[in-house]
């Protein structure tokens, strides 16, 4: 089901979350709501699932086509996972991941069994049988992460929203599960949005990214467009690591450290080349970077792969000739 | 020898800090409760237990489980609704009204007695004689009920009252000068717990599709519980041991209008010492009950944390 | 669209709430207070002004902070004991800090009455020692008097007594404010200052106790209101001379037996203005306090 996001804003008091933002997400995607924190991903997000109102005027969201505006969010049909998991501290990891069936109207609720059979089948699919007694305290993060999605599946959602979803977790479970959710994603093809401030967790798993800023969008593409081809400093500067440059005229350009070469100071070509001074070395992984000083004091980071750093024999102090379209 | 930890005292220090607040909790805490059995007993257990049973201290017993089971269930809800409405929800004078609960804890005892004597005292708003006339359409009706041969019987004492509706100097006054004193406890208990553990869970069940009263019941009730419990305990404790505003709006007359606190007083001032500390001996274990109660829902509370 | 709610109950629980409130706290408040304000300012002033009232003022006003200071000291020694050391008994003694809480004040009134007058168990030492200050010393003025009451009645019918009953309902809100302040303290804080040198005394005279302070006074407040408006723990220690161990509350009581309501609703008045400046002073520490744990 594709969601639509109509010209929305937010305001918190005079505090402005979100100016009108429109997206389009399209049925079965992954999208990440990227962004720096206070740039409205958040509050996005939570407009998203109906638990929080937009500003009255023209603002709507549409969820494949049918405005859900004034959908309560108990009706809307989103699965929500928060960022702390809010798991329900006093029921067991059955109970939670049953809470949303076991309160339908009567007429809708499937019998007592046919919900310990969903819930078993969503302990399956969330790789969690067995711990269907246990209570959230008594499991680790990243089990508690996966009951709470399992909680937000057991409604057989339209949409899945997810707020930070490893935010809480450590960098080990943390690049698991990111792969766990990816393949778990392109199995049940549900279409999913999620909000995180990780720009690595953004391009490694997403299929379309939102830039977000200071409650606008920035930029929507895919991961590959926005690395390659950002529409602006920011997007540039938040996505990865960047070399800035102001030529005199008051003009910026960046340029990716791994979009730098580097050769011997004797291959120095004024048409493309600057020198600079190698001050520092870090070469304790499959690339290595170079921080150089260049002749005007201002210094550039460069990322070689290892092998290429290995046949240059390099090290600080050198003079190198660095190779790109600098400015100079 | 020097003291070598950077971050306590030197033995000796220690000891003394220990041995001085010993001293002060003695003096204050334990001499008191001893004090209270000491004196109740220095007759024999049989002038005790005759204090305990003679009529007076019998109704007075009774009053004051009336009250107490009138005032606490009240402020119970009042407390919850209180709680959510604050906790759940960012409004305009939310500051405000939350200092507004604590305010009879700012009020003496005996100010909040004097204020229901300058409502429905002989010079208040609603004086006894305004309120016969309010009254009387309903008073002329549950005369015509009390007549009635079957079923008179069940509204013979609501009949009684509203011919002749008292107030002040009464008991009725009594309830509601103890619901006002023990207003905050329930409230003061829950608002800090409830936003401490913040709105995440209801939120997760509206995203699930429970209305109110479920999300209530199923998520909400369960986490508080303890919290909850204890305010009641604390607001029991007050409501059964209030002093000072019922004590301004009772009339003292014995074996009517006399809860147990105001009957330790009468006992007391005609000098019937042991009779005076035996019914007190019942407040003081209703007190180390309570405590006791605080110390097991603490432990019970404590350790399943999210 | 923007005023929904995402929780249901807004509505049920507002309305309930305020109209609650209303009944129960604001409408008998007004009620009191638009009595005392029908009394003319000339009036006022007489009541006010009486010399019995400004005596009882004093004497409430006066012991209350003496009271609320002394609680401040013997919270913060029940404290420190209580959040740092370990020794048997510990747990009791943690719990039992609350009695003063949960036991009824008229029981407080007549227990202290009977410990602390001149047949009780410390009563006894105080009359005894007084006897042998009267004897030996034989103060005059002002401590001559109190000398000789205590000689005659122990702490009882005494402002020593009321002293006594206003401290024991006050330090347990000093501990109660103190305890988790002095808990989210840790040692690193010490520590630091240890190893810049500090002796123990100094680290808690220049680190400890000023990170404590904001919590003190709030604990000081607190007690210092409360007991303003104690009554049924004082009444009977003090014996209720005028002009000499009268309290405020007592007063107001003694002009309804009167019935006298208007010099009632006054002096009520008055004392609130004085609670709720309190309340509101509170209010304020704390937000400054929140402000500057940010």
């Amino acid at each position: 089901m594709s969601i639509s996001i109509h010209s929305i804003s937010k305001t918190f008091g005079s505090y402005k979350a979100l100016e009108e933002v429109s997206l389009e997400v399209p049925n079965g995607s992954l999208t990440a709501l990227l962004g720096p924190s206070g740039s409205g991903k958040t509050t996005l997000l939570r407009i998203v699932a109906g638990l929080e109102f937009a500003d009255d005027g023209p603002g709507k969201i549409l969820f494949h086509g049918e405005n859900v505006s004034g959908v309560p969010a108990g009706k809307r049909g989103v699965g929500f996972v928060f960022q702390h998991y809010a798991l329900f501290r006093h029921m067991t990891v059955a109970q939670n991941i049953g809470f949303g069936l076991s309160v339908l109207p009567r007429s809708k609720r499937p019998s007592p069994s046919d919900i310990r059979d969903r819930v078993h089948e969503l302990l399956c699919l969330v790789k969690l049988e067995g711990l269907d007694k246990r209570r959230p305290h008594e499991l680790s993060g990243g089990q508690r992460q996966r009951v709470a999605l399992a909680r937000a599946l057991a409604i057989r959602p339209k949409v899945l929203l997810l707020d930070e979803p490893f935010g809480a977790l450590d960098a080990r479970v943390r690049k698991d599960l990111r792969r766990w959710l990816r393949v778990f994603h392109n199995e049940i093809g549900l279409t999913t949005l999620f909000v995180t401030h990780d720009q690595e967790e953004a391009l490694e798993l997403a299929d379309q990214v939102v830039v977000m800023r200071n409650a606008r969008i920035e930029q929507v593409g895919s991961p590959q467009e926005i690395y390659d081809r950002p529409h602006s400093p920011f997007v540039y500067e938040f996505l990865g690591n960047v070399n800035k440059f102001t030529d005199p005229s008051g003009n910026q350009s960046y340029i990716r450290p791994h979009e730098i070469d580097v050769v011997f100071a004797a291959e120095y070509d004024p048409t493309t080349d600057r020198l600079a001074r190698i001050q520092h070395l870090f070469s304790a992984g499959p690339v290595a970077t170079l921080s150089v000083r260049l002749d005007d004091g201002k210094f550039v980071d460069i990322e070689l792969s290892r092998k290429q750093l290995d046949d240059l024999g390099l090290s600080v102090g050198d003079e190198v000739s660095i190779r790109s379209n600098l400015p100079q | 020898m020097a003291n070598l930890q950077a971050t306590t005292e030197s033995k000796p220090v220690r000891a003394l800090l220990i041995g001085l607040a010993l001293i002060v909790l003695s003096l204050f805490l334990f001499l008191p409760l001893l004090a209270v059995f000491a004196e109740a007993l220095r007759r024999g257990w049989e002038v005790f237990f005759a204090s305990l049973t003679e009529d007076a201290a019998r109704s007075a017993i009774k009053l004051t489980l009336l009250t107490a089971g009138i005032a606490v269930p009240l402020n119970t809800l009042f407390g919850l609704s209180a709680a959510w409405l604050v906790t759940k929800y960012r409004f305009k004078g939310r500051a405000f009204l939350i200092s507004l609960i604590d305010l009879p804890f700012a009020v003496s005892p005996v100010i909040a007695g004097l204020v229901w004597i300058m409502i429905f005292g002989a010079k208040g708003w609603l004086p006894p004689s305004r309120m016969t006339e309010l009254l009387a359409p309903l008073a002329a009706l549950a005369a015509q009920a009390a007549s009635n041969e079957s079923i008179g019987g069940l509204f013979e004492g609501a009949a009684a009252w509203l011919a002749d509706p008292k107030i002040v100097f009464a008991v009725p006054g009594i309830i509601i000068a103890t619901v006002f004193v023990t207003f905050p406890f329930v409230a003061r208990e829950l608002i800090p717990l409830m936003e401490s553990q913040g709105s995440d869970q209801e939120e997760a069940a509206v995203t699930l599709g429970a209305g109110g009263w479920r999300i209530f019941w199923r998520v909400t009730l369960p986490n508080i519980k303890w919290g909850l419990l204890y305010g009641v305990l604390l607001c029991n404790a007050r409501a059964m041991g209030e002093f000072g505003a019922v004590s301004v709006v009772s009339g003292h007359i014995r074996g009517q209008t006399n809860t147990l606190p105001l009957h330790i007083e009468v006992l007391y001032n005609e000098y019937q010492f042991s009779a005076a500390f035996a019914c007190a001996t019942l407040l003081a274990l209703l007190a180390l009950l309570t405590l006791g109660l605080k110390s097991v829902v603490e432990q019970l509370s404590g350790p399943p944390q999210n | 669209m923007s005023k929904r709610r995402i929780i249901p109950g807004f509505g049920l629980s507002m309305g309930f709430t305020i109209t609650y409130l209303s009944l129960i706290i604001l409408l008998p408040l007004a009620a009191l207070f638009l009595n005392a304000a029908g009394v003319g300012w000339a009036e006022w002033r007489s009541i006010l002004g009486s010399p019995r009232i400004i005596a009882a003022a004093r004497l409430t006003f006066g012991l209350s902070a003496v009271a609320a200071a002394v609680s401040v000291v013997l919270g913060l020694l029940v404290t420190w004991v209580l959040v740092r050391y370990h020794f048997p008994g510990k747990k009791l003694l943690d719990s039992m800090v609350d009695l003063p809480f949960a036991l009824p004040t008229a029981v407080a009134g007549i227990t202290l009455t009977a410990i602390y007058g001149k047949t009780g168990w410390i009563g006894c030492h105080i009359a005894s020692a007084a006897a042998w200050i009267k004897t030996t010393w034989q103060p005059t003025g002002w401590l001559g008097d109190q000398v000789n009451s205590w000689a005659d009645f122990g702490a009882a019918y005494s402002p020593l007594g009321i002293f006594i009953a206003l401290t024991f309902i006050g330090f347990p809100f000093v501990v109660r404010t103190l305890q988790p302040v002095m808990e989210d303290l840790g040692h690193e804080i010490e520590e630091a200052a240890a190893t810049l040198g500090a002796g123990r005394w100094t680290v808690f005279l220049r680190v400890i106790l000023p990170l404590l302070t904001p919590a003190l006074i709030t604990g000081f407040t607190l007690a210092f209101a409360r007991a303003i408006g104690e009554y049924g723990s004082v009444i009977f220690i003090s014996g209720n001379l005028p002009m000499k161990t009268e309290i405020l509350p007592l007063l107001i009581i003694s002009q309804l037996e009167q019935f006298n309501f208007k010099a009632a609703a006054v002096i009520a008045s008055g004392m609130l203005v004085v609670s709720f400046l309190l309340l509101f002073i509170i209010n304020l520490l704390q937000r400054r306090l929140d402000w500057q744990n940010r």
